[in-house]
């Protein structure tokens, strides 16, 4: 900045002012007030009262807040896995010499870019129990398959595949973009040594990849800890609350049972959470480094 | 597969009863089946959109067809038709567009120029306040999203544009992310400006934007991606079905018809709103994969 005296702070308010005032409104306002909120009984009619902690106490005996976490956790320790396995081996498929490469990967992309409300749709339409095509592709194979998004031990299954065919392009780009900036030479000199493929993919490809592979491992964390839209367009919540999930209560709390205090308290807990890892990782980072 | 990794083909040394063999008209055994593994989850990934637009040609009867058909027997557009029919679909198209790219432009303009101001500024309480524009990353949107909801309403935008549009604008990655790129190019060609007498604007519009136009080009692409998709916020925010964007609309769809959803008009909704998603995407592929594998963010 080359201005002097008062035209600086001109400067500085033209450039960084609109931001910070956005910011400010929209996010750090909205985040102090929803701390304030968790600690008050608000339905949103009458005045807010000041409860203390009572919310938290409450979520703590809650059953159906244990359940949530519960089916949160669920719901990341069967798509974390899969999508990042499944977004690795595509990756290291599409880093290979192989023809129609683009093509390929533009398949694998497509369902990344497309809205969650429409793949939810169309997942929810191929799991239908009996028309479905799912269901009538396992009959053709002499299975029955189970009700899915009707069934309370079958519907978080049915959501966490839809989310990993959905998100196993966006792991496989980022996968894709680690794997080449490994250089060919390793694998020519592994191989010079006697090294199978397997034991490259191993010994040099999994090492080499480290970084890469915990920055998938804590954004798929992050995002499945927050998982909403498939949910609320496929189950809502149901049935008999198998796939409700935090994002999803927080909402069902707030905008249908008017109980502002105790959504943001739940909020809270989520953003704890999310603390904790993101921390973790961070920390792992600078070890690693 | 104990293929030696790594050696060019058809340099395999040849094992003296192997000799008479040409290496080079060998099946290239690996590259098929690499290409058929490849396919095969290839098709996973197409199937439900073969799907969507097979039911969504289908009468209403044929839904019922077991085993379901993946081609018609009797195609018809009578679902298109249904949907245009009951939708105000084209306004909604529409809505979705608008806010997209108003968005979009609102957070390239603010963004980069507060990227600008991090990146290059000297003033007092930078860091700090750099800081914490990262500390509100981690914050998931459902801390923010209730005392928002009465924020924006308070301020008389629900059920307008303006509650659609303009919270979006405001994106603490985006003034990271333009803050880096501006950190990673050298200073001397706006030193040379500034010798010449342009002021910081006149440097900043001039010299600095036309260089940062890959970075405003993946930044576009992240923006226009996420607001295009997004549902919560307008779920929200939005009842008037005039106002309503394309997946919020879509979402309405499956509850319009009580008792048994028509799927075929479903379907059709769903494709009617994918296709020109998918168009835009095959025709800013590049732009769009090397924006989301560089920055990890889906939009």
């Amino acid at each position: 900045m080359y201005e002097r005296g008062w035209q600086r702070y001109g400067i500085l308010a033209l450039f960084l002012g609109p931001s910070l005032v956005g910011l400010t409104i929209f996010t750090l306002l909205p985040i102090g007030a929803s701390l304030g909120l968790s600690f008050t009984d608000w339905d949103l009619l009458t005045p807010a009262q000041f409860v203390g902690g009572r919310n938290y106490v409450q979520m703590l005996g809650d059953a159906e807040f244990w359940r949530t976490l519960r089916n949160t956790v669920t719901f990341l320790v069967g798509y974390v896995p899969l999508v990042l396995t499944a977004g690795l081996l595509i990756a290291v498929l599409l880093n290979s010499a192989l023809p129609f490469r683009g093509v390929f990967r533009t398949m694998y992309f497509v369902p990344v870019v497309t809205s969650w409300v429409a793949v939810a749709l169309v997942w929810k339409w191929l799991f239908n129990p009996a028309y479905g095509l799912i269901n009538s592709a396992l009959g053709s194979l002499g299975i029955s398959g189970p009700a899915w998004l009707f069934d309370p031990n079958w519907a978080m299954a049915a959501v966490i595949l839809t989310s990993v065919w959905k998100d196993t392009g966006f792991i496989m780009v980022i996968m894709l973009a680690g794997l080449q900036g490994i250089p060919r030479e390793y694998y020519e000199a592994a191989s010079i040594d006697g090294a199978t493929r397997p034991q490259g993919l191993w010994h040099i490809t999994i090492p080499l990849l480290a970084p890469t592979l915990i920055f998938c491992l804590s954004i798929s964390l992050i995002g499945a800890f927050q998982v909403f839209d498939q949910v609320y367009v496929m189950t809502e919540g149901g049935p008999a609350g198998a796939t409700m999930v935090l994002v999803e209560r927080v909402v069902a709390n707030a905008f249908s049972y008017s109980r502002m205090g105790y959504a943001s308290a739940m909020s809270w807990v989520l953003f704890v959470l999310i603390f904790v890892v993101t921390i973790f990782f961070y920390r792992l980072r600078k070890w690693q480094a | 597969m104990s293929l030696p990794i790594g050696v060019p083909r058809g340099e395999v040394a040849p094992s003296p009863d192997l000799a008479p063999r040409q290496p080079a008209r060998r099946v290239p055994w690996r590259i098929i089946l690499l290409v058929a593994v490849a396919l095969v989850g290839g098709l996973l990934m197409v199937t439900p959109f073969v799907w969507a637009i097979a039911t969504s040609i289908k009468p209403r009867g044929a839904l019922l067809a077991l085993p379901p058909q993946l081609i018609p027997s009797e195609p018809t557009i009578g679902p298109y038709l249904e949907v245009i029919r009951r939708f105000p679909f084209m306004r909604v198209f529409g809505n979705s567009v608008l806010v997209a790219l108003t968005t979009t432009a609102g957070q390239l303009v603010i963004c980069s120029m507060a990227g600008y101001a991090f990146a290059r500024f000297q003033f007092r309480a930078r860091n700090a306040l750099f800081t914490l524009y990262i500390a509100t990353l981690m914050v998931p949107f459902a801390v923010v999203i209730t005392p928002l909801f009465i924020i924006v309403t308070r301020l008389g935008w629900g059920d307008t544009y303006a509650g659609l549009i303009i919270p979006g604008m405001f994106s603490a990655f985006g003034t990271f992310f333009m803050r880096q790129f501006f950190l990673s190019i050298p200073k001397e060609l706006e030193e040379a400006a500034t010798i010449d007498g342009a002021g910081t604007l006149g440097t900043f519009a001039r010299i600095v934007l036309p260089i940062a136009g890959p970075a405003l080009a993946t930044l576009a692409v992240l923006s226009f991606m996420g607001s295009w998709n997004s549902f919560l916020w307008p779920l929200l925010i939005i009842n008037d079905r005039d106002l309503m964007t394309l997946p919020l609309a879509l979402s309405t769809l499956q509850g319009m018809y009580p008792g048994q959803t028509q799927w075929n008009i479903v379907m059709a909704g769903t494709v009617l709103a994918t296709v020109p998603t998918i168009l835009v995407f095959l025709f800013a592929q590049r732009w769009v994969i090397e924006g989301v594998a560089g920055s990890g963010v889906k939009g």
